[in-house]
C-alpha cells in the first residue's frame, strides 16, 4: 500500500543522502522525495511516497525517527493529509488536436505556460491521482516531455504539525 | 583563550575525562600530532594499522562501558578503519572515531588522500560529523560523546579538515547539550512495566531472554536480583553473555545456533518470553515461523527499531534496562503475595528444564592424546583471575570460548557478535589492557583470525601490555570447514591454511614469549607459565582439527532442530 510520510529535518549537511541511503540500504521503496526550507528557521520539510505493508511502514518510521537529523515523522496514509503535486507537461497539439487539448487542460483547471504551432507546455497541480488523470487524457494525443515534482502533503485542520 | 583546531580537539577529550586513544598519525593529522607532542594528560597508543586502532578503541569501550576514541589520517588511513567502525556499530558500541580530512576548499576536488569518508561510513555509523568551522568545534565533539554513548550506544565519527585544525578560535567547552531532533526514551512506561508484570506472573513456562543491551546498560545487577527474585530461567545471547552470572541456577547459558540445548528448548516451549536488551538475531531464532510457537513476547529495548523488526511483540516497552527493571523490581516488591504463588507454580517448569539440562548438557568426548579446544578453555577458565577479560576472534573457538568458559560477570567477554570480525580479537584485548593495566586480558583467537591483526604484536610490547594470547590451531578456517564438512559433502575448498605457522618464533620475533604443544598433558602448564610472564605471551595449542562446535541449529532449522553431540 502506498503512503505518504512527511519528515521534518534539521537543515543540515548530508541530511538528504542520510535518508536517501537508509531506504536503500535497507531496501526501502521510493515513489517520489521532495524537500525544501520551511518557515521555521534551519528546519527542512521532506515528503517521501512509499509503498510497503504495515510491518515495513512500522519500521520505515522507526528507522527514520532513529536518524538524528530528524525531527519528526508524520505518516499521512489515514487520510489525515492533504496531498499536491505540480507537473509540467510537454504535449503534441497540432490542427484538429489543439482544441482537445485546450478542453482537457479547462476541465482540469490546469494552465498553458507555452505554446507553439506544433506543441502546448501545461502546468497542471492537484493530488496525484489528478495528474495521473489527466496524463491518461493527454497520453494519446503524444506527450513529449513530462516533469512531475511528486506529492507534498500537509495535516488537515487548524493545527500545525507540533499540534 | 584563543588556540588552533588541534588543540581545542585535545582540550574537548581531556573534558570528555579520554585518558586513552588510539591513533596513527599521516598528513591531515599532523597538526594533531604536534599539539598531542606536548600535551600530558591523554595516552596516545600508537597500534600498527588502522582497523587494529578501531578495533582496540571498540575493546577499549567495551571493557570500561566508557566511550573508545580513535583517530586516523584522511584517505586510507580513514578507509583502514570502517570494518573497525562497521564492528562497533553492529554491537551498539559507543565510540568516536576522527578522521583528519583535507582542507576544505580541496573537498570535493579528488585531492590528495581525499576519501569521502562521512559518506562511507553512513550506513555503519549512529551519526558523523564534518568540522566546517573551528567555532562549531567544541560543541561538535560534545553532540558526538553525547549521542555515541547515549540511548542506543554507537559510533560517532567526526571528520576534521587540516585547515580547520589550524585556524584559531576562543575554547570554550559546553556544560550541557540538547539536540531537539535527538531525545532517546530512557524512562519505561510505568503502566506497560505493570502490564508486563501482570503478564510474567500469569505466567506458568516464562524465560528472560537477555542480550548486550543489559551488559551496555549496565543492569547486571537489577537483571540478578528480578530473576532470582521470580525464579525465572535467564538465557542469555552471545552478546549478553556476563550480564547473569552463568553459575547461578536459574541460567540456561546462551541460546541460539549454538547455544545449549536446554535453552533452545525452553525458549520452543515457554509460554512467556521476557526479551531484555536481545534483538531476535537470525542466529538466535531460527526459522522465524517456527519461534517460540507457544510464547507471548515483552520486549523492552531503548530502541524501537528493535521492537518488531523480526518477531511479533505482545507488549512492547520502550527504555533504558536499568531503568525498566528497576521499575519491575518494585512492582514485584509490592506484589509478594502473586510472586509467592507465581513461584510456587513453576515447579513442573523448572523440572522441564532440568531434564533437559541433564539430557543434553554442553559437552564433548575427552582426550588423552590430543588437544581438545573445550579442554583448553576449561583449563583457562580454572586458571584465570575471576575478574580476567576475555576476548574472542571469530570462529569455532569463539563459540567453545562462550559454551565453556563459564562468564559470570559483566564486561569480562569482548566478542564480535554482529559483523562477526575476524582480527577483532588481539586488537580489542589490546584496548581492555591499556584500560586495565592490573587486570588479567587474555585473548582466545583462531590460527586464522589471530593473523589478521598479528602485527599487534608490537604494539603490546612497545607499551607493556601483557595481553595473553592464546591460539586454538587448527589449521584450518575452522568454521567455514565445519559447514564444509556438514553441507558441502567435505569439500574444503580453501579453508586448509596449509602452511604451519612457528608461533613461537613469531612471538619471539616482536620481542614477546611463546609456547606451543600437541599434548594435552601440557596444556595446563604452558597456561600457567604463560600467565607468570609479564609481557605478552603467545600460547598455541595443535588441536583436534576437526573437532566442531556442537550442538548446532543448522541456519533455516528450527530451534529445536539441533544437531547434537554424539
Ligand atoms: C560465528 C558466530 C556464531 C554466533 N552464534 C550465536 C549463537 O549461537 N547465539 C547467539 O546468541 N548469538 C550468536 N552469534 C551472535 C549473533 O550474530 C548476534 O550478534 C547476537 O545474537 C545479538 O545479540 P543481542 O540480541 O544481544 O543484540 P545486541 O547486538 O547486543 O543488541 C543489543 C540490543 O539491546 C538494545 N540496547 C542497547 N542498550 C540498551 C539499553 N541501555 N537499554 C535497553 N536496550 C538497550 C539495542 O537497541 C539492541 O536492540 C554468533 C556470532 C558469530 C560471529
Ligand atoms: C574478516 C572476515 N573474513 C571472513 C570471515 C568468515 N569466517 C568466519 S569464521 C572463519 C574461520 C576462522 O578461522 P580461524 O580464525 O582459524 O578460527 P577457527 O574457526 O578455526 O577457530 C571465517 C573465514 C569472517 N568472519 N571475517
Ligand atoms: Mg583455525
Amino acid at each position: 500500500m502506498q503512503h505518504t510520510i512527511s519528515v521534518l529535518v534539521e537543515n543540515e549537511f548530508g541530511v538528504l543522502s542520510r535518508v536517501s541511503s537508509l531506504f536503500s540500504g535497507r531496501g526501502f521503496n521510493i515513489d517520489s522525495l521532495t524537500v525544501a526550507p520551511t518557515n521555521e528557521e534551519g528546519m527542512s520539510r521532506m515528503t517521501i511516497v512509499t509503498r510497503g505493508d504495515e510491518k515495513i511502514l512500522e519500521q520505515i518510521t522507526k528507522q527514520l525517527n532513529k536518524l538524528i537529523d530528524i525531527i519528526k515523522v508524520i505518516d499521512f496514509t489515514d487520510g489525515s493529509g492533504i496531498e499536491r503535486e505540480l507537473a509540467l507537461i510537454k504535449v503534441t497539439a497540432e490542427d484538429e488536436s489543439r482544441a482537445e487539448v485546450l478542453r482537457i487542460v479547462d476541465i482540469f483547471r490546469a494552465k498553458i505556460i507555452d505554446v507553439t504551432p506544433k506543441s502546448y507546455t501545461i502546468e497542471a497541480t492537484g493530488n496525484p491521482v489528478k495528474i495521473d488523470a489527466i496524463l491518461d487524457l493527454l497520453r494519446p494525443l503524444g506527450l513529449k516531455e513530462l516533469v512531475r515534482t511528486g506529492a507534498v502533503a500537509i495535516g488537515r485542520g487548524a493545527k500545525g504539525w507540533k499540534g | 583563550m584563543k588556540m588552533n583546531g588541534a588543540r581545542i580537539l585535545l582540550e574537548c577529550l581531556k573534558k570528555e575525562g579520554v585518558d586513552t586513544i588510539f591513533g596513527y598519525p599521516g598528513g591531515t593529522v599532523i597538526n594533531i600530532y604536534d599539539e598531542l607532542f606536548s600535551f600530558k594528560d591523554i595516552r596516545h597508543i600508537l597500534p600498527r594499522h588502522e582497523q587494529a586502532g578501531t578495533h582496540a578503541a571498540d575493546g577499549y569501550a567495551r571493557a570500561t562501558g566508557r566511550v573508545g576514541v580513535c583517530l586516523a589520517t584522511s584517505g586510507p588511513g580513514a578507509t583502514n578503519t570502517v570494518t573497525g567502525i562497521a564492528t562497533a556499530y553492529m554491537d551498539s558500541i559507543p565510540m568516536v572515531i576522527i578522521t583528519g580530512q583535507v582542507p576544505t576548499p580541496l573537498i570535493g576536488n579528488d585531492a590528495f588522500q581525499e576519501v569521502d569518508i562521512i559518506g562511507i561510513t553512513r550506513p555503519c555509523t549512529k551519526h558523523s560529523f564534518l568540522v566546517r568551522d573551528v567555532k562549531d568545534l567544541a560543541m561538535i565533539m560534545k553532540k558526538a560523546f553525547y549521542i555515541a554513548r547515549s540511548g542506543r550506544p554507537g559510533p560517532v565519527l567526526v571528520d576534521f579538515p587540516k585547515d580547520v585544525q589550524i585556524a584559531q578560535a576562543e575554547f570554550s567547552y559546553p556544560e550541557t547539550v540538547e539536540i531537539r531532533s535527538y531525545k532517546p526514551t530512557l524512562g519505561g512506561h510505568p503502566r506497560q512495566v505493570e502490564k508486563a508484570m501482570a503478564l510474567m506472573l500469569e505466567a506458568h513456562r516464562p524465560v528472560m531472554y537477555v542480550g548486550g543491551g543489559a551488559v551496555l546498560g549496565n543492569a547486571s545487577d537489577e537483571l540478578t536480583q528480578l530473576a532470582r527474585m521470580l525464579t525465572i530461567p535467564v538465557t542469555t545471547t552471545l552478546m549478553g553473555l556476563g550480564s547473569f552470572p552463568e553459575n547461578d541456577p536459574n541460567s540456561l547459558g546462551m541460546l541460539g545456533m549454538h547455544g545449549a540445548y536446554c535453552a533452545n528448548m525452553a525458549m520452543t516451549n515457554a509460554d512467556l518470553i521476557v526479551a531484555i536488551g536481545a534483538r531476535f538475531d537470525d542466529r538466535v531464532t531460527g526459522k522465524l515461523t517456527t519461534f517460540a510457537p507457544h510464547a507471548k513476547i515483552i520486549h523492552v529495548d531503548v530502541d524501537p527499531t528493535s521492537i518488531k523488526k523480526n518477531v511479533r511483540v505482545d507488549l512492547p516497552i520502550v527504555g533504558d534496562v536499568k531503568d525498566v527493571l528497576s521499575k519491575m523490581i518494585k512492582q514485584a516488591d509490592k506484589l509478594s503475595d502473586k510472586v509467592a504463588e507465581f513461584k510456587a507454580a513453576l515447579a513442573p517448569w523448572h523440572s522441564d528444564i532440568s531434564g533437559w539440562k541433564e539430557k543434553h548438557p554442553i559437552g564433548y568426548k575427552e582426550s588423552s592424546t590430543i588437544i581438545k579446544p573445550q579442554f583448553v578453555i576449561q583449563k583457562l577458565r580454572e586458571l584465570s583471575d575471576a575478574d580476567a577479560i576475555i576476548s574472542t576472534d571469530v570462529g569455532q573457538h569463539q563459540m567453545w570460548t562462550a559454551q565453556f568458559f563459564q562468564f559470570n560477570k559483566p564486561r569480562t567477554l569482548l566478542t564480535s557478535g554482529g559483523l562477526g570480525t575476524m582480527g577483532f580479537g588481539l586488537p580489542a584485548a589490546m584496548g581492555a589492557q591499556a584500560a586495565y593495566p592490573g587486570r588479567q586480558v587474555i585473548t582466545i583467537c583462531g590460527d586464522g583470525g589471530v593473523q589478521m591483526n598479528i602485527q599487534e604484536m608490537a604494539t603490546l610490547v612497545q607499551n607493556k601490555l601483557p595481553v595473553k594470547i592464546v591460539i586454538l590451531n587448527n589449521n584450518f578456517l575452522g568454521m567455514v570447514r565445519q559447514w564444509q564438512e556438514l553441507f558441502f559433502d567435505k569439500r574444503y575448498s580453501s579453508t586448509c591454511m596449509e602452511l604451519p605457522i612457528d608461533f613461537v618464533k613469531l612471538a619471539e620475533a616482536y620481542g614477546a614469549k611463546g609456547f606451543s604443544s600437541s599434548k594435552p598433558s601440557d596444556v595446563e602448564k604452558i597456561i600457567k607459565q604463560g600467565f607468570k610472564e609479564q609481557g605478552p605471551v603467545i600460547m598455541e595449542f595443535k588441536i583436534a582439527r576437526e573437532e566442531k562446535v556442537l550442538p548446532m541449529v543448522p541456519a533455516g532449522a528450527a530451534l529445536n532442530e539441533m544437531v547434537l553431540n554424539a
